[in-house]
């Protein structure tokens, strides 16, 4: 058996303020592998986003293993991490292609080529022709796409990303996770995507890890067995409503 | 085309006030045969350029003065904000220090400068620095703290260094808070310029309108105004123009003129 991409066993972390502490996140355990699309679902103070920042490399963790990397996919954490969040923080004075370089800057990667790979990725996310635009004249959606090309720019191995879509109205929401689904598809890239939204969860994951708040830890993960690439008339397959179903019971909302 | 006609119809009011208000200061001097010495009209306000005061090189000292205390301000009032947003501990130990001397009315220390620097140019330019150097930390100190979190995440996710935090997001991004302390500090320079050389000096225009005001020549006093506030206008030209230059529009409506 082959090692897995990321591989995460008993991953806890503990923030301490003023001398309380403060259970973050617990029982992390899970094996990711190269090109899996892994949505994680859970309420507020789950620790969905304490469990991107440990991936991320922002935030040691305090118990368990965590390691990125196998064999052939080597993985250099100082490089190969992407980000999306949910505000899309473009820089209100660069133009978009230059919002999308910046990665690539804070890198030192070589312009020419960067400017290149910045002018595909916008046309892969359909924002061709917005190159030379400020961020203030895009919509919300067109901001979140120009955010995923950012991410995308130094070819990084893993992303990450934070309720990208949790700002937008909802039928924009439902365009962006089919474009999601499009772009991984195409990018062949590992993410890691937070939700508070169980459907959009189903909809997207290869894989769901289930979290909890109260106490903060994660609760169970699996499969996803629908086929792609998947649409949105999915949502009403008798599958579909087996997998929400399931989460909604993990988070004892039924 | 339109938008040409958009800006005159914007302009035009603007220049018909100025003028009727001219216009008016006129027709009360001349009408209402107010003495010179209280009033003069525009016309001999004008006038009073050909006389012998030498007037180019005392608006050039104030000017002088007016623009390297701003400079200085503005140098210091940054490089301080970004060191207060460096270090956590610097800001918490002495920002209220700062909050508390901006409560100073700083033209109140006019006479301290003079007795610690002496008179003339250099203590001048203090006295402009340090009346106009506040604003432009506190607007600073803000702007640099207004960088989302989690723009820092990216940069630090990717082992950007402190300093590309600061060249690449800091600093464009409290570039409209910096020029609207900027634009506040250009009165409080001049006012700072000119109360230091009404305390004591030996040339420029505060000094200028001392001597001119023991002889009762208020069209000189009037002009000495009028060149103070060209300054005051040029130096915020300059600022207006920097400011178009170098932040861009949305982000410059945001912050607020």
């Amino acid at each position: 058996m082959s090692e897995s991409f990321i591989h995460l066993n008993e991953v806890r972390k503990v923030y301490r303020t003023r001398g309380e502490e403060f259970l973050a996140v617990s029982d992390v355990t899970m094996d990711i592998d190269v090109g899996e699309l892994v949505s994680l679902v859970g309420p507020s103070g789950c620790g969905k986003t304490t469990v991107l920042k440990i991936l991320a490399g922002l935030h040691p963790h305090d118990g368990g293993t965590v390691r990125i990397g196998a064999g052939e996919h080597d993985f250099d954490p100082s490089r190969d991490v992407g980000m999306v969040f949910q505000a899309s923080l473009l820089l209100k004075w660069r133009r978009i292609i230059d919002n999308v370089l910046l990665p690539a800057e804070l890198l030192g990667l070589p312009k020419k080529e960067s400017l290149d790979r910045a002018r595909d990725l916008l046309h892969m996310v359909g924002l061709d022709g917005f190159e030379d635009k400020y961020p203030y004249e895009l919509s919300g959606g067109m901001q979140q796409r120009a955010a995923i090309a950012r991410s995308l720019v130094h070819d990084p191995k893993l992303i990450l990303m934070d309720e990208p879509f949790g700002a937008l109205d909802a039928l924009t929401r439902e365009k962006m996770n089919l474009e999601l689904l499009r772009i991984w598809s195409e990018s062949k890239k590992t993410i890691i995507f937070v939700t508070h939204s169980i459907p959009e969860a189903v909809l997207l994951g290869s894989r769901c890890a289930v979290l909890t708040a109260g106490p903060a830890r994660m609760a169970d993960h699996f499969t996803i067995d629908l086929p792609y690439p998947r649409n949105l008339d999915m949502k009403t397959h008798e599958r579909f409503g087996v997998y929400t179903r399931r989460i909604y019971k993990l988070l004892e909302m039924e | 085309m339109k938008q040409k006609t958009d800006y005159l119809r914007r302009t035009l009011p603007a220049v018909a006030v100025h003028a009727a208000v001219v216009l008016a200061w006129y027709l009360w001097v001349e009408l209402g045969d107010v003495p010179q010495y209280v009033m003069p009209s525009p016309l001999d306000t004008v006038m009073s350029i050909f006389e012998e005061y030498n007037w180019l090189h005392n608006t050039l000292v104030t000017a002088g003065e007016v623009f390297f205390g701003y400079l200085l301000a503005v140098v210091v009032g940054v490089g301080m904000a970004l060191a207060f947003s460096w270090w956590r501990m610097l800001s918490d130990t002495f920002m209220p220090l700062v909050v508390s001397l901006n409560m100073i009315p700083k033209v109140a220390l006019g006479p301290l400068f003079i007795v610690w620097f002496s008179y003339g140019f250099f203590p001048n330019v203090i006295i402009a620095f340090s009346i106009c150097f506040l604003p432009i930390l506190l607007t600073t100190a803000r702007g640099m703290s207004e960088v989302e979190p989690e723009l820092i995440d990216l940069v630090r996710a990717l082992r950007g260094t402190k300093w590309q935090i600061f060249t690449k997001i800091q600093l464009p991004g409290s570039l409209p808070y910096i020029f609207s302390g900027m634009k506040v500090a250009v009165v409080l320079a001049v006012a700072g310029a000119i109360v230091g050389e009404f305390i004591a000096s030996e040339e420029g225009l505060g000094y200028l309108m001392l001597q001119v005001q023991v002889t009762l020549d208020t069209a000189a006093m009037f002009m000495a105004v009028l060149l103070i506030t060209l300054v005051g206008v040029a130096l915020y030209g300059l600022v207006l123009l920097l400011e178009r230059i170098f932040v861009v529009g949305d982000s410059r409506l945001e912050a607020g003129a």
